[in-house]
Order: structure tokens, then sequence, then C-alpha cells
């Protein structure tokens, strides 16, 4: 901001410490979590954020108690303690449990609770959304993990590699998996679309984008990730899922299939997945570092050029999973090449870190040892990391336990000590007090000695020759007194954990409440009062420097007294500031969802659809489907969008902010685009299947050519393009106040649209392409089918913005429905051509 | 503050393209996808006939000379928007100058950083010469 002071009082506001006290009151009460049993209704970030927290630690506890079963069993050669099975869905279990259910869900959980504070706004822009996510999760997560009891879970792996879980595993688990684990991935991503939005739309009025807290450039970055690198496992999902619920033959090679294009899809996920749960562990890193230097980071924008230089490199390094897998030499040479040049921006961080360090005055403190154990332990990870990198050595070391010391190292030196340390960091901020730092240097001390000696010896094992994933071993082969090692260590380990967990959960009654900001940090989260008050933050400041609580002269008290904007609610309604994108310009008073339990009906039957089709039970999975979409049709007609009483509303000096945005300034529009980006990666994922059977086969498509013609899905596309055109007429025409012209158009459109979906079905249906014969006609009804069913969601949504507009909720000047429908129908438009130009187009011309 | 106003029009955010600093890692990305398609495809549809390898080794040098052409230009622009009417190498302050300073050297450092990486991909035609 130019033109205000950060302390600018009006001699009014001096005087009227009553009124403060009425605008807080007035504040809290809008604001206030709600109580018994409605308190699971609440969809406040601070709320939803620490569930979210205790739920993905909680999974991470029995990913950890799998892991010892699995270093019991392994102690000894020859031991029973577990069968081979029941050794192959722990190991399968360990390993999804620790990627999917606790290392992506911790920092979205994390980032949930706390990034509202970082920026100095009062929640998150789609508060509903992170409760949907959150229940999404939990259920997900107890079904996925429930299956273990039932002896019937997953056991292919966490990266459930076909043709072992598409033609030799009968059993449900790898269904459970595949489902259960898409729904999770779902609610991820919905995650993400909510930091994207917030980082880049919520921030204080001032704080411009060179102004950021660095954890934000990491969340952003992260978020970004997962947009691309989610939707290609999930489209990998459907097809396996395909292959095993009704036989199309996607990756059997009898039937024109191939095994590789899983490992494909999966890895594109997969090794961004490695930085989507390092960064965030780095972000914590950038939080702290400066906190106990007692000095801002050295090299901003180096951190900067890190976060974002390693998320678009890390997407460069799928194939180097696949390095024995008989690729052409050039091809293995580019993905290690890529490997290499990573470890530059992943190194930049790490050096501006110790710069920071070195340049401050240290303090000592548990955080810090656990940030120090962590880079040290990252980079013999990442050493390890370079090694396998250079294809020959890989060679020799795939499959065997040196990955195994590897990929600990990275992960727990990269994610979990440095959420150790923001355990102890944040803790206060969540709970009020602090983690006992006595305590907590033994459980440093057990934690590092047991990991190291745990993980260390596997390097050795792994050389000796020790493959991965054997639930024994024979005596005398070198292995014996490694493996007991690893397993004793991994005792010690255990020990730590347990000791940290205690803890976090022993009766805190005695212990006195923490002081404010208790670590001296210069950044906007430290602003919460001990305990927290559920506001978020009193009233939202203006922002003038990165370390606003040591830069900005009086910070704290003008943010306590309420002298900045919205201090107070005088309409009893949760609102937060909307800004631009650059230079946190307001533009907008939001208002943001209260509690409901309408997101937990819409996850639970959402789950429901995932978790009935998981046993073939298809017409329950179809009612709770559509009462999913009920759902959430009620919980989008009564919460969003809705017409505020007046035009304009005072937020404080002098500022006025519109209460309702509607186009590309809106953060419902953000929503729409990022998860339409997420949708149509997940499309060209497909799109990407059909060209890598291309690529494989000799003649693809197979000469003479079934199907599925070209007349009717250009006759498809026609009507669909038809179809787009009215939705954007009506979209024009509802601006223009021609209320007949818009019924007309858009009703015309729904029409137009379905009769559309029935002709692009018609070319696989008529030509008698049968998906279980080869893996063309497979290919082409999974892209068809994709199209027609966001077609059919398409007119869901025209129809949709009819009845908003007959029940007077939508109109020629409220019309944010309506622009998000046609944003919707863009890419809607673009699926469209694509699938034609593939289905009908490229048989001509290959 | 005086400078803050100063230049308030001039910087001011309705002229910023955000998106440009991702503009060079795209390239990167986009030369790795090229060359590295071009490989896999070459390798598997050509490569018992009689062309020559060497047709992959051109491609792949063509896509390095135009992605790197591109990377350099915005690591020149970047360059020069940091350094623009200032001497000071920090950028932290509160003004649309420091923002557009700051953006400048973030454009700069992943240019910088895209072009090592698509020197690195390169390279790998450089040292080998068949689909084996």
């Amino acid at each position: 901001m130019d033109s205000e002071p950060a302390n600018l009082i009006s001699e009014q506001d001096r005087n009227s410490a009553e009124q403060r006290r009425q605008s807080a009151e007035r504040l809290l009460k809008a604001w206030e979590t709600p109580r018994g049993w409605r308190y699971w209704s609440a969809v406040n970030n601070s709320e939803v954020g620490m569930w979210y927290t205790v739920a993905s630690f909680c999974f991470f506890l029995f990913g950890g108690v799998l892991a010892l079963l699995m270093r019991i069993q392994l102690a000894v050669p020859g031991n029973t303690f577990l069968t081979a099975d029941q050794y192959n869905q722990i190991f399968t279990m360990h390993g999804s449990v620790m990627m999917f259910l606790f290392a992506v869900p911790i920092f979205e959980a994390f980032s949930i609770m706390v990034l509202p504070e970082m920026l100095g706004a009062r929640d998150l822009p789609f508060p509903r959304l992170s409760a949907y996510g959150f229940y999404s999760f939990v259920i997900g997560g107890i079904f996925v993990c429930g299956s273990l009891f039932f002896d019937a879970a997953p056991k292919g792996g966490w990266f459930m590699y076909p043709p072992l879980t598409s033609s030799f595993q009968d059993d449900i688990g790898a269904d459970i998996w595949l489902l259960g684990l898409t729904f999770i991935e779902i609610a991820s991503i919905a995650a993400a679309i909510e930091l994207i939005v917030g980082v880049l739309k919520c921030r204080p009025p001032g704080m411009r984008i060179n102004l950021i807290p660095l954890y934000c450039w990491y969340i952003l970055v992260v978020a970004g990730m997962i947009l691309f690198a989610f939707p290609p496992l999930i489209a990998g999902d459907i097809l396996l899922e395909m292959e095993r619920a009704f036989d199309w033959p996607f990756f059997d090679p009898q039937r024109g299939g191939d095994p590789l294009l899983w490992q494909h899809l999966f890895w594109i996920f997969g090794h961004p997945e490695v930085y989507i749960v390092f960064l965030p562990s780095v972000a914590l890193m950038a939080m702290m570092v400066p906190t106990f230097a007692k000095t801002p980071m050295v090299g901003y924008s180096w951190v900067v050029l890190s976060a974002v230089g390693t998320g678009f490199l890390s997407f460069g390094l799928w194939v180097h999973h696949m390095f024995t897998t008989g690729l052409p030499g050039i091809s293995i040479g580019i993905f290690s090449a890529a490997s290499q040049a990573v470890a530059i921006p992943t190194g930049v961080q790490l050096f501006c870190f110790l710069a920071t360090l070195t340049a401050g005055n240290v303090k000592r403190s548990v955080c810090l040892h656990f940030i120090f154990a962590g880079m040290a332990t990252f980079i013999i990870g990442g050493l390890t990391g370079v090694m396998v990198a250079v294809a020959p050595f890989d060679f020799q070391a795939h499959d065997t336990f040196f990955i195994v010391g590897h990929l600990h190292y990275v992960l727990i030196g990269g994610t979990i000590f440095p959420i150790m340390a923001g355990f102890y960091y944040f803790f206060p901020l969540v709970k009020g007090k602090q983690l006992s730092e006595r305590i907590g240097r033994i459980v440093f001390w057990l934690v590092l000695i047991g990991f190291n000696i745990t993980f260390f010896p596997m390097h050795i094992t792994g050389l000796l020759g020790m493959p991965r994933r054997v639930f024994t071993y024979p005596a005398n082969m070198g292995f014996d007194t490694l493996n007991l090692i690893s397993s004793l260590g991994s005792m010690l380990l255990a020990a730590g954990f347990l000791l940290f967990l205690y803890d976090v959960v022993r009766p805190r009654t005695k212990q006195p409440l923490s002081e404010r900001n208790p670590w001296q940090a210069g950044t906007l989260e430290w602003l919460a009062q001990m305990p927290d008050l559920p506001w978020g933050v009193r009233t939202i400041p203006i922002i003038e420097s990165r370390y606003p609580l040591w830069e900005q002269p009086n910070f704290m008290r003008d943010v306590d007294e309420g002298r900045f904007y919205l201090a107070d609610a005088a309409e009893g309604k949760r609102e937060t500031i909307v800004s631009s994108v650059i230079d946190a310009e307001p533009m907008q008073c939001l208002r943001v969802g209260g509690p409901t339990f309408l997101t937990f009906f819409a996850a639970l039957f959402t789950g429901g659809f995932f978790i009935f089709a998981t046993y073939h039970w298809w017409l329950a999975a179809s009612l709770s489907g559509l009462i999913a979409l009920g759902v959430i049709l009620t919980w989008v007609w009564t919460g969003t969008a809705e017409i505020p009483e007046k035009e304009i509303k005072d937020v404080g000096l002098g500022l006025s902010l519109p209460l309702y945005v509607s186009g590309p300034n809106a953060v419902g529009w953000w929503a729409m685009f990022i998860t339409m980006t997420a949708d149509i990666t997940a499309f060209v994922s497909l799109v990407f299947g059909y060209f890598f059977y291309w690529t494989i086969h000799e003649d693809f498509p197979p000469q003479p050519l079934q199907g599925p013609g070209v007349f009717w899905p250009v006759t498809g596309l026609v009507l669909l393009l038809i179809a787009y055109g009215l939705t954007l007429l009506s979209r024009y025409w509802n601006r223009s106040g021609y209320v007949r012209a818009f019924y007309l158009s858009l009703s015309l459109a729904a029409v137009v649209s379905l009769t559309g979906t029935l002709a692009l079905l018609a070319g696989p249906w008529l030509t008698e392409l049968d998906p279980t014969t080869h893996v063309y006609p497979a290919i082409i009804w999974v892209l068809t089918g994709w199209t027609a069913l966001h077609v059919i969601l398409g007119v869901i949504m025209q129809l949709y913005c009819l009845a908003r507009r007959a029940a007077g909720k939508m109109t020629d000047r409220w019309d944010a429905d309506i622009m998000n429908v046609s944003l919707y129908w863009h890419f809607l438009a673009l699926t469209v051509v694509m699938t034609v130009g593939v289905i009908a187009g490229f048989p001509s011309v290959s | 503050m005086e400078q803050k106003h100063h230049h308030s029009e001039e910087f001011h955010e309705r002229h910023e393209r955000i998106w440009f600093m991702f503009i060079p890692p795209l390239v990167w990305a986009i030369h790795l996808l090229a060359c590295y398609l071009t490989a896999a495809i070459w390798c598997a549809k050509y490569s018992s006939s009689t062309h020559s390898f060497m047709t992959v080794r051109v491609a792949i040098g063509i896509y390095t000379l135009l992605a790197l052409a591109v990377i350099v230009f915005f690591c020149w622009s970047g360059y020069r928007r940091y350094r623009h009417l200032s001497e000071v190498l920090a950028s932290d302050d509160d003004t649309p100058l420091d923002r557009y300073r700051f953006l400048g050297l973030a454009t700069f450092l992943l240019s910088a950083l895209s072009a090592v990486a698509t020197l690195f991909v390169a390279a790998v035609a450089l040292f080998i010469g068949n689909c084996d």
C-alpha cells in the first residue's frame, strides 16, 4: 500500500476503546467455533487443519508400526513371524500409507492450519472445501488401512505394477488401493486448489509478491506440482481398474496392452511426488532458520529460484525409475542428465540456509537440532540419489536394499526431521503451550541415532545383493548381522517417536501458557495469542516488509487494537480480504462459508461411491454417487455466490470494497480454472496412453480400421461446439439483460450437448468396438467415455444456472455462476476437440 | 517513500506478467520432452531401418539452439529488469520498483538454471550415437 502509513490512528479511534471491545466481540461471535456435537460441523481453518494434522499423524504412527513388523520379520534369517503374504500386504501398506496418508496430507493439513495466519487472513477462501477434503481423506484412509485387518490389503507394492496387479492378484486388495487412493487423491487436489488461491488471492494489503513468506512460495510450487502430478496417476488408476473390473486390456501384452504404460503414468506422478513431500519440509526450514538465526533469510530470491526450479526439474526425472526396463541408451541418458541437474536448485536452498545460520546469531533449540540433522541426512540421501541417477550404478543397485536406504535418507532426512522441527516450533501456535525442550533433546538423539543404525547398514546389505520386498532370506549370505543391526536400530527409532508422542499428548494442565511469539519470530503467524482465537487475526494488517514483526514499528499493538482492515463483523458474517496477485491490492471483501455438516455428508457419499465400487456393488455405488452429487449441489446452491445485501462494504481506513465479484477476479473462477487444469492433465495422460500404444505397435490403429469412423465423432464435435457457443451466448445475454434469450440459448445448449454426446458415443457403439478384445477399442472407449461424462457434468451446470436465474439467485449483475460454467465449457470444448482429433482424425493421417 | 510514488505508475502491476518467469523452465521441459520423444519414437519405429541416428542428434541440436535462444532472451531481459534504476542488490522493500526488480532477478536466475539443465540434456546426444 502506497497511501497509508502502518500506524495511522485517528483521534476518534483513539478514544473509543469501548467501540473496539464491541467490534472484537462481534468478530469473535462471527468466527465462533460450534460447541457440543456441532463442533464437528466446524469448517474454520484452525479446526480443520488441526484434525487433518492429527489424522495424518495417526496414519504416520500406523505406517511406523507396520515398518516395525517388517523389521521384526527381517531381524533373523528364515524368520516365521510373518507369512510371505502378510509381509507383502504390510510392505505395500507401509509405503502407501506413508506416501498417500501421511507425507502429502500432513503438508496440506499444516498449510490449511497456518497459511491464513501467515498471510494475515481470516481463513482460506473455501473453508468448506477444506473440510470436504479432510473428511474424504479420513474416510478413504480408514477404508484403505482397515483392509489390513481383514487380510484383504493390497500387496502389489506401493507402485502397484501390472501385470502382477492386473493378472496375478484376483483378490480385492488392488481394487482397494486403486479406488481408495484415487478418492484421497481427489482430496489432495481439493487442498491444492485451496492453497493456490489462498497464496495468490488472500494476501494482506501491501504484501507484494517479493514480500511473501518463503513458505508461501514453496506451497504455491508444491500445490502447482500436485495439479500436474496427481492426474496422471488418476488416469493410470482408471486404466488399471478398468482392466481389473471389466477386462479392458490396457496392460495385457497379448491383447495389445503394455505394462510399461503404467510405469510411465505412475512415475510421472511418483517422482514429482518425492519433491511434493520434500519441498514443504524445506518450506518449514525456510520459516524456522531466520527465526533461530535472528536475521532475515540470506538470498530470498535464490530460495525462490530453488523452489520453482526444483518444482519444474522434478518432472523431468520420472524415467530414472525405469532404467532397467530396457529403454534405449539415449532415453536413459536424457533422464540421467536431468536427474543430475536437479541437484543444483536442491543444493542452492541448503546453501542459503547455511549462509543465514552463519550470518545470524544462532539460538540453541531442539528445532534447530532437527533442522541440522535433516540437512545432513538429506544431503547423504541426495548424494546416493546422484549415485543411482548414474545408470550403470543403478543397474546394479536397482531393487536392492541400497534403494531402501537411499529413499529413507531422503524422505526421513528431507521430510520427517524438518516436520519434527516444525512440531516443536509451531506447537504453541496450536495448543498455546510448548513441547518440552528437555524431553525433546532425548527424542532427538534417540531418533537420529536410531535412524542411522536402521538405515545406514541397508546400503551395504543392498550392495551385497539383498533384494527389496523379500519376506525372508537364507542364513550365511552376509545379510544376517546387518539386518539384525537395522532391526535393533528401528527399535531405538521407535522409542524416540514413542517419547515424542508422549510429549505431544501428555496432560498440560499445570504447564503455564507459552509467552506470545515464544521464538521472537518475524512473520505474521506469530501474531497469534496464546491460546489462539478462532478469528485468524484480529485485523487484517498492511504489510511493508518480509518480517513485519521485526521491522514494522508498533505492529503487534496496532493489530491487537484493531487498527487495520476488517476489525469488525458488523453484519455477523465471516469475511476476509481478497487482493490482487502481484501487488496484493485489496479487491474484494469475501464472505466465506460457516459451519455445516453438508461437507461431511458430501464426503461420506463420495466415499460410498468409491468404496461400493471396490466390491462391484454397482447399484449401491451409483446411488451413493447420486446422493453425493445432490449434497454437493445443495452445498453450492446454499453457500456460494450469495447475492449480498449491498454492493460495497467499508472495511476500515477509508477503504470500501465490493462484496461480490464475478469472472477472472473472483476466487471461484480461479478455483474452477485450477480444477480444470488438473482435469485436463488427467485427460492428456489418457491421450498419452493412445500415442504410447501407437509408438510400441507396428500397426496402431490396427488395420483394417474397425472404428469409430469419422462421421459420428465429427457430428458429435460439431454439435458440442454449437452447445459451447450457445453457452457463451447465454452468458452474454444474461449480462445484457436479455432474459428470454438467456433461457432459450442455455436450454438449447443443454439439449444439443446431450445430442452431441450421443453422437460421440455412437461412433464406437455403431462400429461395434468391443473394449475387451484389444487395447485399441478399449482406449477409444475410455477417451469417448471420459468426454461424455464431462459433457454430462457440463449439462448439470447449465441446468444449475437456469435454476439459479429462475430462483433469482443469479441476475445480470450477479452472474458468477454462469461465468464459472462458461470457463468449464472452455476446457470442455478443448477436451472434445482433442478427443475427436485423436479418435477420428489420427487414424486418417497416420 | 518519495521513490515509491515516483515510479508507481510505470511499475504498476497491470504492466506485469508474472508468468514470464516460468517460461524459461517451461522451455527446458519442452526441450526435454522433445528430445525424449524424438529419440524414443525414432528408436521404436526407425532404428532397424537404414536411417542414420545422426538425424536424432541433429534434431536434438536444433531443439537445443531454439531452446537456448528463448532462454537467453529471458535471461537478458530479466537481468536488465533487475539492474533497472538501481545499483542496490537487495529487492526487499515495499515498492513497485522492488517488486519489478525482484521478478527480474527471479526470471534471470530461473533462466540461468534452465540453460544449464538444457545443456545437460543436450550433452547426452554428444556422447550417445545409437539406440542400444
